[in-house]
């Protein structure tokens, strides 16, 4: 250990911020007639999600997890009667740590009954020109971001013509990174995200294989694709949107989706949270929700370059 | 060699990489939150000292490089190689030829210690200290008491580089120059 080390890696100024911030955002909820609630970190089930790891114990004997997002929780809160909510807190993600990453981060989580996707996006920009100021937040689809930014279709392309974009954007592939469609389109997009620059971009209209919890519609060329959206600021990624899915047999093809995908590679396979589906069976009404991440907008208020430098201990000290 | 994933990659880590011998200089781990997970990594090759970038899947894994750094002292060159020795005592020699030395190759000075850079026991790289005092041996006369005017001229150093100097300096002038930029520094006296 050095002698350093018992030190935070956020200054006593930082704190003070990260307060102010969250008491304004909670002054927002509250304007708003968004209810705050709290939802457990640990739980007997975790999300599906392929792309997302979970941090597992166990409690005399049994699994426990501890929570990606509180989305399941607050879904079930909503079919049991809640009304629009909020939960500001922390949340896990394994293996994620880096400049942008850490395992353990702050989420501000809220679902809006009635609301539709540009409502709730609306909303989502007034609460971040609360907390960064005003500044205009365009809108561009997920088809449009790479075929401006790359030069590719998003929805026709193979892997083939997805390495020649990275390659045109000087990215070189190992061999192990070259193989897999999904994958290489999400390379892609950071790098067309991160060649945005300054700015506030909403990304809507995802492929409908990154739908994850959003609903599918129709795009206006007849697409197939999620009503999900992304907030990017100044290139990096601060929120995630969706209209949510409510059916609950949609929403178990997906994890049984989910879990193939996890078991081709070689990740562990969750049991499908039942209570999830059983709230939807009794009735998830419709809504949207978002994610957002705390700290990334703390990053950019205070212009940190690494996540650690806006919290009190990053992973690295905790 | 051990393998090492992309989580364990760190600054300096020494690793093998379409067969040549990097050294990490930057590991960035990249994912969207709905996506899979990357790291950019920076590397520098030691062969050449040229600068990588690769684009792994997270998870993946490199081989770690048998790569160590030695202080040994520069003896002479019998104009193919040049050659050094150990400095642990053990007077052992080894030898490194042009391609080896690169830009150093202007900066030898007997009996001065370099970093000598071995892959499975095999120079790949040689690098001088970072200031190194050597005296010039040719240059325009020097100029007395012209310490203000900005202006320089080429002088050459005892080890056949030439390097900017100010105008007062003369033959015979011992100078502090810095092996990274080759650049004048001071007089050393």
């Amino acid at each position: 250990m050095r002698d350093e080390d018992w030190r935070p890696t956020c200054s006593v100024e930082t704190l003070l911020a990260r307060s102010q911030t969250l008491a304004s955002i909670r002054a927002f909820f509250s304007a708003h007639g968004v209810l705050e609630v709290d939802t457990p970190v640990l739980s007997h089930t975790t999300v599906t999600d392929p792309s997302i790891e979970s941090l597992s114990l166990l409690d005399a004997g049994e699994r426990r997890y501890l929570q990606t997002s509180p989305e399941y929780q607050m879904k079930r809160l909503l079919a049991a009667g809640a009304p629009s909510m909020v939960r500001i807190g922390p949340v896990f993600r394994a293996e994620e740590s880096g400049r942008l990453h850490n395992p353990e981060f702050t989420m501000v989580e809220w679902y809006r009954l009635g609301f539709d996707l540009p409502q709730l996006m609306d909303e989502v920009a007034a609460l971040v020109d609360l907390v960064l100021g005003k500044q205009h937040c365009r809108t561009v689809t997920y088809h449009h971001l790479l075929h401006e930014g790359a030069g590719i279709d998003a929805f026709q392309s193979s892997t083939v013509d997805l390495v020649a974009a990275l390659a045109r954007l000087g990215v070189e592939l190992s061999p192990g990174a070259a193989g897999d469609r999904r994958a290489l389109l999400d390379l892609l997009v950071t790098h067309v995200i991160d060649a945005l620059g300054a700015g506030r971009v909403f990304i809507t209209d995802y492929p409908a294989d990154q739908a994850a919890l959003a609903r599918l519609v129709q795009d206006s060329e007849g697409r197939s694709v999620a009503a999900r959206f992304e907030l990017i600021i100044d290139g990096v990624e601060v929120a995630n949107g969706y209209d949510e899915l409510v059916d609950p047999d949609v929403m178990e093809r997906r994890m049984s989706t989910d879990l193939e995908m996890r078991r081709d590679a070689g990740r562990d396979e969750p049991a499908h949270d039942s209570r999830l589906l059983a709230a939807m069976r009794y009735g998830l009404p419709r809504c949207s929700g978002v994610a957002l991440g705390f700290d990334r907008l703390m990053m950019r208020k205070l212009g940190a370059a690494r996540i650690e430098e806006v919290m009190p201990f990053g992973i690295a000290r905790a | 060699m051990a393998f090492y994933s992309t989580s364990e990659f760190k600054p300096g880590m020494k690793v093998l990489l379409d067969g040549a011998p990097c050294s990490i200089v930057e590991n960035e781990f990249v994912k969207p939150g709905k996506g899979q997970a990357f790291n950019r990594v920076r590397l520098r090759n030691l062969q050449n000292g040229r600068m990588w970038e690769r684009t792994f899947k997270s998870g993946e894994s490199l081989e770690g490089a048998d790569v160590m750094d030695m202080d040994m002292q520069y003896l002479y060159t019998d104009g193919e190689f040049w050659h050094f020795m150990k400095t642990d005592g053990s007077f052992e020699q080894l030898a490194a030829g042009a391609d080896v030395l690169g830009d150093s190759k202007d900066w030898l000075k007997e009996e001065d210690s370099y970093i000598v850079t071995l892959w499975n026991d095999v120079p790949i790289a040689v690098t001088p200290p970072n200031f190194i005092i050597l005296e010039v041996v040719e240059t325009d006369p020097g100029i007395k008491g012209d310490t203000a005017t900005g202006g320089t001229k080429p002088a050459k150093v005892s080890t056949g580089a030439v390097v900017k100097v100010p105008l007062f300096i003369s033959v015979g002038d011992v100078l502090k120059i810095d092996t990274r930029t080759g650049t004048y520094v001071s007089r050393a006296q």
